[in-house]
């Protein structure tokens, strides 16, 4: 093997370093530490200069092992690891000493900080000189993604890759894609029709030859990783056949059970053999076994003869385990609304005129209950009062989040009673508005100047008196208590993780935020990305956002989802586990705890007897090290992080202290 | 006699209270110098060897910090980093150290602020169980 020669370069970065740790000392300590060859500063390691600085010494010193002392690896490593790799030095042969964010721009006193990046800079010369090349290994991608969600997210993220020729799976979990969006009338502060907008997009799904959808289907299983993943889908039984019903519909004359329905906010009541919408895609009816008189009870059976042509109902249908192989896999799996019997001091629940701001969706739009007239009770109310923030931003029910739409979306409701019913009263009380997207600030201007009154202050209760229900509040900006009549009080309520996104999680080994939504791989940077490779989010399931912002979102997620299936192949880390074959006693303790089941037992021939040890794949291993620390005989190791490479960053520190 | 000034090490994962730290450097907050960073990816990675080697040639305090319960960047490394460490703080009573060597926090990415304190409370609280003399390599 090569003589280990270490070349360490030291980084002013202007003044943000020089000003407060010695360079110069720094720079004569580095040159007197083991295998050092050759040891400088330099104003910008970063710069084209900075990086030939490093490629010509390479040459000069032959250095096969580098360490930077600048800023932190997390800004720059992949920078000089690419200086390396162009200098014909294999990238994992570098160290980064982080004397910037870690040293020089949290203390003060110079001495003690060039005391401190000396320790920093030895016990990583230490590492660095324990580095050993790594490779990276290449595997083939299945050419497909899976969009787990079809409301608009999943629609939009599905059409792009598909109509960029990658087959997509797109499950639902509900007879119809479509999603909360579906449900609304219309969309601030445009005022376009919400379902006119989606349902071109939904047939669009429904035709595409690139989509196949899996629509009353939920995920069960998932397992493999980035460009190779094996996806159990459990399709639930409709009882009506997907490839046979045409949709006509004569069938549901002849069903005698009513349920609630639910697609309205249970404001009305359909049948148990039903269709969500008359825009469903697919066009297809469902029967709801926890209504059906035969599936609860073997009895009625009405509706199968109906369909005698087309032979469409099977009341016997089981449900069907799908396997689907793809490459990536884009989560879009939405929201819940807040679950207003949460603050009981509001009355929903209690008075049949306080509700949802997605009922009132339901209420205004032209396809509900009411065909479009605001009409509670048989009456056209006459005083409108709106609650904002209602599970948003209140530290009292843990959601301590701002919902991002609700300020909007009533703004609109406020317009739209305005425009029915025009001598209608409305009041709104908020916390703050927030209008901060394109074109909302001048929509909420123009639902102020069409008469709707804005109230500042957190409403205490709301409770009845006589025929009237009373609004109780504290106007913050007058200082006093106020009480507003009201006929109908419209609950802002807030978004919420969907109550099965735990499942979610643990079924994609996604880790979640504090507020429980799937969080990304970086808030600013990488944010439709997971900690996961391969795995995308889209959507409100990664916190609350309005449709333009989900669109662009599902748009990113699907230009990532598409980076890995275009390559072909994806490069895997490199920073993975590897076992010793020699001293590896098959405890197996390093496989209980992986956290991505990326260890097995083999059976191996050592000195004439068979033996089982561990064997790590590669491909799955994302390099943690958990199976390290585990390890009794230290036979499994992190390359980069062995237990050598760390004990001698312990060992310096303790000996460079002074 | 000047002041005690304690050599502390900190294992740092690489997602979350790395990146903390670095949150720290950025908004210039400032906390006393003795603790040095050792990077590793996840706090599962920390070897109760690690823990023993460091105060046995030369630190007199140990800090491990990762991401919040719940969001591991692995899912569940600082689960396994919490176990070990409770473990580690037993085995360090009965080696005659006292346990309060050893710290662990969780400190996000986003909690610059909460780094500094952490550190600052670490440093104040190895500074009054003064140096670790009686543990040195010579009597293991």
């Amino acid at each position: 093997m090569a003589k280990i020669r270490v070349g360490v370069y030291i980084c002013h970065c202007g003044v943000n370093i020089k000003s407060t740790v010695d360079v110069t000392k720094l720079t004569q300590f580095a040159s007197t530490l083991p295998h050092v060859a050759v040891a400088k500063d330099y104003i910008y390691l970063c710069s084209d200069p900075g990086q030939e600085l490093i490629r010509n010494d390479v040459k000069e010193f032959h250095l096969n092992r580098i360490v930077v002392a600048s800023c932190s690896p997390r800004m720059h490593e992949p920078t000089f690891q690419k200086v390396l790799r162009s200098a014909g030095v294999n990238p994992y042969c570098l160290e980064m000493a982080n004397i910037r964010e870690q040293c020089s721009w949290v203390h003060e006193d110079s001495k003690k900080a060039t005391q401190k990046a000396e320790s920093i800079l030895a016990a990583s010369v230490a590492k660095a000189s324990l580095l050993e090349p790594l490779e990276e290994k290449e595997v083939d991608v299945i050419p497909a993604t899976l969009v787990i969600g079809g409301g608009i997210a999943g629609i939009q993220a599905a059409l792009d890759i598909a109509d960029t020729g990658f087959k997509v799976y797109l499950v639902e979990k509900e007879p119809s894609i479509g999603g909360h969006m579906m449900q609304l009338d219309k969309t601030f502060p445009t005022l376009d029709c919400s379902a006119c907008i989606l349902t071109p997009k939904m047939s669009d799904v429904g035709n595409h030859p690139n989509i196949e959808l899996l629509t009353y289907a939920e995920i069960t299983e998932v397992k493999g990783y980035v460009g190779n993943f094996k996806v159990t889908v459990k399709k639930k039984p409709r009882y009506i056949l997907e490839d046979k019903c045409n949709g006509c519909g004569i069938c549901v004359s002849y069903c005698p059970v009513e349920m609630p329905d639910t697609f309205n906010m249970n404001l009305t009541k359909t049948k148990c053999l039903y269709i969500p919408f008359p825009q469903a895609v697919p066009a297809c009816f469902v029967i709801d076994p926890n209504y059906c008189r035969y599936t609860l009870r073997r009895e009625c059976k009405q509706c199968e003869p109906v369909c005698k042509d087309l032979k469409a109902i099977d009341l016997k249908q089981k449900e069907q385990f799908i396997e689907v192989d793809v490459g990536t896999i884009i989560v879009a799996t939405g929201f819940d609304t807040f679950e207003p019997t949460l603050k009981p001091e509001l009355g929903y629940g209690l008075y049949p005129n306080v509700i949802t701001g997605l009922e009132f969706e339901r209420l205004s739009s032209a396809s509900g209950p009411t065909f479009g007239e605001i009409i509670l009770n048989g009456k056209k109310p006459k005083n409108v009062v709106f609650v904002h923030c209602v599970g948003s931003r209140d530290k009292s029910i843990g959601n301590e989040y701002c919902s991002r739409v609700c300020c909007m979306y009533t703004a609109k409701q406020a317009h739209l009673i305005k425009e029915k019913i025009p001598d209608a009263k409305v009041t709104v009380f908020y916390i703050d508005v927030r209008a901060f997207g394109k074109g909302f600030e001048e929509f909420y201007d123009r639902v102020k100047q069409e008469g709707v009154i804005y109230r500042r202050g957190n409403v205490s209760e709301v409770y009845k008196r006589g025929e009237h229900l009373i609004v109780k509040a504290e106007d913050t900006l007058m200082g006093q208590l106020i009480e507003v009549e009201a006929d109908l009080v419209v609950l802002a309520v807030g978004m919420i993780p969907r109550a099965d996104s735990n499942q979610v999680a643990h079924l994609l080994k996604l880790s979640q935020s504090s507020d429980r939504f799937l969080l990304e791989a970086h808030p600013k940077l990488r944010p439709v990305d997971t900690a996961s490779d391969g795995i995308f989010l889209a959507g409100c399931c990664q916190g609350p956002k309005d449709i333009p912002d989900t669109v662009a979102q599902a748009s990113g997620a699907a230009a990532k989802a598409c980076i890995p299936l275009s390559q072909g192949k994806v490069r895997t880390e490199a920073l993975v586990s590897q076992v010793d074959e020699y001293t590896c006693r098959g405890c197996g303790f390093c496989i209980e705890v992986c956290p991505y089941e990326a260890i097995e037992r083999k059976s191996i021939e050592r000195s004439g007897h068979t033996v089982e040890v561990a064997s790590v794949n590669e491909v799955i291993c994302k390099g943690c090290g958990a199976c390290v620390a585990a390890c009794l005989s230290g036979a499994i190791q992190q390359k980069s992080f062995t237990d050598d490479q760390l004990l001698s960053m312990i060992a310096t520190l303790g000996e460079y202290y002074e | 006699m000047s002041e005690f000034e304690p050599n502390i090490v900190a294992f740092l994962c690489n997602w979350c209270s790395y990146a903390g730290a670095d949150l720290t450097g950025t908004t210039r907050i400032h906390y006393p110098p003795h603790v040095k960073v050792i990077r590793v990816m996840c706090t599962g990675r920390v070897n109760p060897l690690f823990v023993v080697q460091a105060l046995r040639q030369g630190a007199d305090g140990v800090l491990i910090s990762g991401c919040h319960p719940g969001e591991c960047h692995y899912l569940k490394g600082n689960y396994l980093a919490r176990r070990r460490f409770l473990l580690m703080r037993n085995l360090l009573e009965f080696i005659g150290v006292n346990p309060l060597r050893l710290r662990m926090s969780w400190v996000s990415a986003s909690e610059g602020k909460k780094f500094a304190e952490v550190i600052t409370e670490v440093t104040e609280e190895i500074k009054k169980l003064g140096p670790l003399k009686s543990f040195k390599r010579e009597i293991l």
